[in-house]
């Protein structure tokens, strides 16, 4: 590996750690679409920007297209107060006409400007190791790199001291406000967090790649824990790993750096939506196939505690009373005899104790919703898993 | 003789989009009572909550908590908010949402430490939660998700508490646990205030009573005002509330 190729993967990881942090809050906020808004909406905070400092890497040009992005959000709250559009309406309308001034801006100053709109939307990761930072003609490494890990000290550095506060204002922002955390400026902290990542970002990988960045990790990780500190971990992770295999694709297809990136984090989040053990589809299809089945069980051990008379508890008539097929009446009494909830003497059904109690304990907990019987049969039994 | 109020609300106005959701409320809330606030849907008895709790600005009128605004004495209040209120697909537990009581007298940046735990799994206990803690909260059903909120509440070890529909979806049983928290909280001489909706356990659950429709009804001992005329006014139409004596 050339030290360049070392050089882009390090950013390309830094890059997704910074945004997997911001990201996950935002996804929590359900406010994953605010994140696209700021990626488009800070085009003429950076083309301004550049106008004033020549230099893309500039701290001043960072903090002012940042502020763009904290204007959209300031702006699509405000449409969204006035009461006469919804919140996706007014994203829709506030990030497209502040990109399309970037655009114009753009346009009207081409000859003067070095920066085209194919490398807002894609970024170019691939250029990134050949604008370095000098000092005193020493070389440092990278602009980009002295730039992404600044933002991202300072995100780390955010995260760690107002984690506690993050979290509370996340979760219940009205019980924030009444123990004197203002949501608001929480709010406001954590957008310009997201807008400085978005603007340092996306000279790397682009407009795109950034909102793939900031939500996708957010969004895979939220499928595989419980946790919010586990669910910070796992999506810098995947992003850190989405990064990595991303680059090499590129390299081996000699695609776009940040495509790859982003189709790989795609993949990633396709799997884990259908492979995550409790929150895949997979598995969700399992357990609801599961309630179902204890659903017929519970039916069947009612119909037998329903009827004492013994031909209606009858082996081979089974079928015809509860109307059900070969199949399904034998899959259920099959569940029932390996629970040990019936037994069959001479071809009669009969409840055991346990079955007797199951179904008590059953019924009652859907008659009256009350949690206090069934919490043991939780860990046997999805059908009490709501 | 000057009686100690827990909390006073002046000439309260609150409007949302210059509807005024809640007209010119006076109310002196006694120390230690357990006070059911009643009235219709869109009554106002949510915001009036918020309001005290300074979610919600008013256009016009104070409250005050122990003769001091809200922002001085936050550390006074616990506010059980209606369960809706939240996402419950968090990912975090019962334990964890418990301890966010323990922020408030935290303040900002400091972390919550064993202390805090402890104080956090004493309320899980209180209100039969202890052996759930490590549950995911989505994993809970209604009526523990409320227990849940109630003992984020006593955990804040506040003088007054504010309730926003503590018994709302919740199972008999729990509906049961709860009163009986609340009583042994106004003992202890807290005082509870409660937007409840069945009229029928006012008597029975409560000592203080406020009617509320947008405009203020009558406020005051259950034995004295919760009778047909107040209902009737209240609710318009014509209300029969047996009371059991």
């Amino acid at each position: 590996m050339s030290s360049a190729q070392i050089e882009i993967q390090i950013i390309a990881c830094l890059v997704a750690v910074a945004c997997a942090i911001p990201g996950t809050f935002l996804v929590l906020r359900k406010m994953a679409m605010i994140s696209d808004a700021i990626s488009h909406s800070i085009l003429p905070g950076i083309v301004i920007g550049f106008f004033l400092t020549e230099d893309l890497n500039s701290p001043w040009l960072i903090l002012l297209a940042a502020m763009t992005g904290v204007i959209t959000v300031v702006l699509v709250e405000f449409i969204q107060k006035t009461g006469l559009v919804k919140e996706d309406t007014a994203i829709g309308l506030v990030f497209p006409t502040l990109f399309s001034i970037g655009v114009i801006l753009i346009a009207k100053n081409a000859n003067d400007v070095h920066l085209d709109v194919d490398v807002v939307f894609l970024g170019e990761l691939a250029y990134a190791p050949s604008y370095r930072f000098l000092i005193n003609g020493m070389d440092l490494g990278p602009k980009s790199l002295w730039v992404i890990g600044t933002i991202l000290l300072v995100t780390l550095l955010l995260l760690i001291t107002f984690f506690k506060e993050l979290k509370i204002s996340t979760f219940d922002k009205q019980l924030a406000a009444t123990l004197g955390f203002s949501p608001v400026v929480v709010h406001y902290g954590l957008m310009s967090i997201a807008s400085v990542t978005t603007v340092g970002a996306f000279d790397a990988v682009g407009a795109i790649l950034v909102v793939a960045l900031m939500i996708a990790p957010a969004a895979i990780a939220y499928l595989l824990t419980n946790d919010l500190k586990k669910m910070l971990v796992i999506a810098v992770f995947s992003g850190i790993a989405s990064a990595l295999t991303g680059y090499w694709i590129a390299h081996y297809l000699d695609a776009s750096i940040a495509g790859s990136i982003a189709t790989v984090l795609g993949v990633l989040f396709l799997l884990v939506y259908l492979f995550a053990p409790k929150k895949g589809l997979i598995s969700v299809l399992f357990r609801q196939k599961r309630q179902q089945m204890e659903v017929y069980l519970l039916t069947f051990l009612l119909h037998l505690q329903n009827h004492t008379e013994e031909s209606e508890r009858h082996l081979n008539h089974l079928s015809e009373h509860i109307n059900w097929g070969k199949i399904r009446s034998k899959t259920v009494l099959d569940l029932a005899l390996k629970n040990n909830m019936i037994i069959i003497e001479n071809n009669i059904i009969s409840l055991t104790e346990k079955g007797q109690g199951f179904t008590e304990k059953a019924i009652d907990y859907i008659t009256t919703n009350s949690t206090v019987a069934i919490e043991k049969m939780k860990e046997d039994f999805f059908l009490f898993r709501g | 003789m000057e009686k100690k109020y827990a909390i006073t609300v002046d000439d309260l106005t609150v409007a949302y989009n210059y509807k005024p959701v809640l007209w010119d409320i006076d109310l002196a809330i006694p120390e230690g009572v357990l006070m059911a606030i009643v009235g219709p849907n869109g009554a106002g008895k949510s915001t009036l909550i918020k309001s005290i709790l300074g979610i919600i600005k008013p256009i016009a009128g104070s409250v005050k908590i122990f003769g001091k605004p809200y922002k001085k004495q936050h550390q006074e209040v616990a506010y059980v908010p209606q369960k809706g209120s939240v996402d419950w697909d968090f990912p975090t537990t019962a334990l964890d949402v418990v301890m966010m009581g323990t922020y408030g007298s935290l303040g900002w940046i400091k972390r919550p430490g064993q202390k805090e735990k402890k104080a956090a799994l004493e309320a899980l206990e209180k209100v039969g939660m202890l052996s759930f803690k490590s549950r995911q909260i989505s994993q809970l059903s209604g009526g523990q998700q409320q227990r849940i909120f109630l003992a984020r509440a006593l955990v804040q070890n506040a003088s007054i508490y504010l309730m926003d529909e503590p018994f709302q979806g919740v199972d008999a049983t729990t509906e049961k646990a709860i009163i009986n928290i609340l009583k042994e909280l106004r003992k202890a001489g807290k005082t509870l205030i409660v937007v409840h909706h069945d009229l029928q356990t006012v008597p029975e659950y409560f000592d203080w009573v406020t009617f509320l429709n947008v405009k203020k009804i009558a406020t005051g001992p259950v034995k004295d005002i919760f009778n047909d005329g107040n209902l009737t006014k209240t609710y318009g139409i014509n209300y029969k509330v047996s009371v059991q004596e």
